[in-house]
């Protein structure tokens, strides 16, 4: 049922938000600070987020497997690899470590 | 439709097309990690049709798996609170008849309305939104039924490295815009706020305490050096 509730309050916000600003066009002028804190804070919730999913698990550090896979995804990202080679890399090597009894 | 069709730009088709083939991977990683994590095939499923929106739905995976629902959606939304200014900058594209502005709202992200706004004239702008958009939807989802497919039969997702690929794929979405240094300031502070607060804050709130990171935006700025309005 929570499940449902957060799919169906999600799916609609996004919406609204969307079809919002391409109605509201015109009606409505966002000031300057919103425009260039909006993109902002995408990035810092998306790095956040991307940071503590490479570091921690249940809210404790975890081993060197996982942040090593993902540090050497981040250098080929980069090095502007393609998005394919930076997952399966990052990967390959959390795998690969694992597999030599890194934790 | 025909004529649509047969002057469509030849750089634009190759060019949606690999971000169609990204998005179809970044879809299958969203598939098998949202199914790893816990979640019911068909939750995973309506979060790729109804949300449509890639950060968002990886937000809202991980905070559902931690156990905070409140979370999830007010990290999502806040997510994709850029689609309002999004949807004010192709407003012109989507016209003003109800069906395309339903219709072509849904399909509103990042890589519909950033292709759309470099095109250089009108027609052109129509074009490249509606093909990005239909085009990274259908890729988005049958990616995300892979997935699926996948991680059911992996069981455990950090045997091939699952749980490192998810962390390197958001930070390969986000890097092109990590080129102005501002917005790597505030990713730096915001990422390194969250990771030392999350071994002791409730599950979910970390994440959502980067926005901290956003007084980083400034530091260093001379007053009235605005960056570039996005282009209307």
């Amino acid at each position: 049922m929570t499940l449902v509730i957060v799919i169906g309050l999600l799916a609609v916000g996004t919406f609204a938000l969307r079809l919002g600003g391409a109605v509201l066009r015109g009606r409505v002028t966002l000031p300057g600070w919103a425009r260039r804190l909006l993109p902002l804070s995408a990035i810092a919730l998306l790095a956040a987020l991307a940071a503590t999913a490479a570091c921690t698990d249940g809210g404790s550090f975890v081993g060197v497997a996982r942040p090593a896979g993902v540090l050497v995804g981040a250098v080929l990202a980069w090095r502007r690899a393609p998005f394919i080679a930076v997952v399966v890399a990052a990967a390959v090597v959390a795998a690969g470590l694992r597999l030599l009894g890194v934790p | 439709m025909r004529t649509l069709w047969r002057t469509l730009d030849r750089r634009l088709i190759r060019d949606v097309a690999a971000l169609g083939l990204a998005a179809g991977f970044v879809g299958l990683s969203f598939g098998a990690i949202a199914v790893a994590s816990g979640l019911p095939g068909w939750a995973v499923v309506a979060m790729s049709t109804l949300v449509f929106a890639g950060g968002s739905q990886f937000m809202a995976v991980g905070m559902i798996a931690a156990g905070n629902p409140v979370a999830a959606v007010l990290g999502g939304l806040l997510l994709n609170a850029r689609h309002f200014p999004f949807g004010m900058a192709v407003a012109d594209v989507l016209g003003a008849r109800w069906r395309n502005r339903l219709v072509g709202s849904h399909l509103m992200i990042d890589e519909s309305v950033a292709f759309a706004l470099a095109q250089p004239d009108e027609r052109l702008r129509r074009q490249a939104y509606w093909m990005t958009g239909l085009t990274l939807f259908v890729c988005w989802n049958t990616g995300t039924v892979a997935g699926l497919a996948l991680g059911n039969a992996v069981g455990d997702p950090a045997t091939i490295g699952l749980d490192a690929a998810f962390p390197a794929g958001l930070l390969a979405l986000i890097l092109p815009g990590l080129r102005e240094p501002a917005a790597r300031r505030v990713a730096v502070v915001g990422a390194a706020v969250a990771v030392l607060t999350t071994p002791l804050l409730p599950a979910g709130l970390p994440v959502l305490l980067s926005l901290v990171g956003l007084v980083a935006a400034g530091v260093g700025r001379p007053r009235g050096s605005e960056p570039a309005e996005v282009p209307a």
